[in-house]
């Protein structure tokens, strides 16, 4: 690390690890985190729990659509197929 | 039942032309496919704009309404997911707007914004130690199979319900409908920055919910 940037601390490093994740840090950040990762086990460990917060909350599943509102939805498809010249 | 099984709201770049070529061709199953898609997503976000799910479920008919109305006029310079979600976006704020209710979002510029740390600063070094910032209480490597099993899925569900509005929707999207940062800035209308912030913030209270879980002792170890 070069002595004109100043070092990350780890409570500054958490607050980045999803601009990190996004790529969205500036390039000296960037720097300064991955510096900071290599040398730091606590955050190591702490950017691979984020990590599995995002693997892990991409497990879940999104809701269904409330099947009244289909069958509605799907009524006002056929009105509006049968008012429409071109469809037939 | 959906014609090709992925998950709900996945951007699917290719059938774009497809399904848009079945609606003009008025083919229930393209629309009913697109609904089983988006249809939660979209009162869920609608909601978030509108007063009661009845105002949202309202707006979402009047959507799909309006993009079959437009469906001739669609160019597909935009995805149909996100010219679907800018039409919803837009209908629910001025629905909202005329019923006076506050959107979720607005608070987003205000001082709430400093007031909430990552992780507990607790559980770092005081400014007066040798190492300010450095980590007191430091968090374990978790055993990734514990992390993904149901029912560490279930603390995250129930997480995820707890946050506020905003910072719930964004992580929804983001990480478990799997949308790009720029689908859910455009789809809300908040720059790619808030949605960045909102998503951080959802996260860090989701890992902490996780630890409280997995490693109590740990996690409790501030005071």
């Amino acid at each position: 690390m070069s002595i004109f940037t100043r070092e990350m601390a780890c409570q500054e490093l958490v607050e980045l690890v999803t601009a990190y994740f996004e790529g969205s840090l500036s390039w000296s950040d960037r720097r300064r985190f991955r510096a900071h990762i290599r040398g730091c086990e606590h955050c190591t460990a702490y950017l691979e729990q984020m990590r599995l917060v995002v693997e892990a909350t991409g497990r879940l599943t999104g809701e269904d659509i409330d099947p009244t509102a289909r069958d509605e939805l799907l009524e006002a498809f056929r009105g509006w197929r049968e008012g429409r010249p071109e469809a037939d | 039942m959906p014609l090709l099984k992925r998950k709900r709201g996945e951007t699917a770049h290719g059938d774009d032309a497809e399904l848009v070529a079945k609606l003009r061709e008025g083919d229930e199953a393209a629309f009913a496919e697109l609904i089983d898609r988006y249809g939660a997503t979209m009162v869920r976000v609608a909601q978030m704009y509108v007063r009661d799910r009845g105002t949202a479920e309202e707006v979402v008919q009047e959507t799909w309404l309006a993009v079959l109305n437009g469906i001739d006029r669609f160019e597909g310079r935009s995805s149909l997911k996100t010219w679907l979600f800018r039409i919803l976006t837009n209908r629910a704020k001025t629905r909202g707007e005329r019923d006076g209710r506050t959107v979720p979002f607005s608070s987003l510029a205000g001082t709430e914004e400093k007031d909430e740390p990552s992780v507990d600063p607790d559980r770092f070094l005081g400014p007066d130690s040798t190492q300010p910032g450095a980590w007191a209480a430091p968090p374990r490597a978790w055993p990734q199979d514990e992390v993904l099993e149901r029912e560490t899925l279930g603390v995250i569900e129930m997480a995820i319900e707890q946050l506020p509005e905003a910072q719930r929707e964004v992580i929804r999207l983001r990480d478990v409908e799997g949308w790009s940062p720029m689908e859910v800035a455009n789809a809300l209308e908040i720059t790619d920055g808030n949605q960045r912030v909102l998503l951080h913030r959802a996260r860090s209270k989701v890992r902490a919910a996780i630890e409280a879980y997995i490693d109590p002792e740990i996690a409790g170890e501030r005071r």
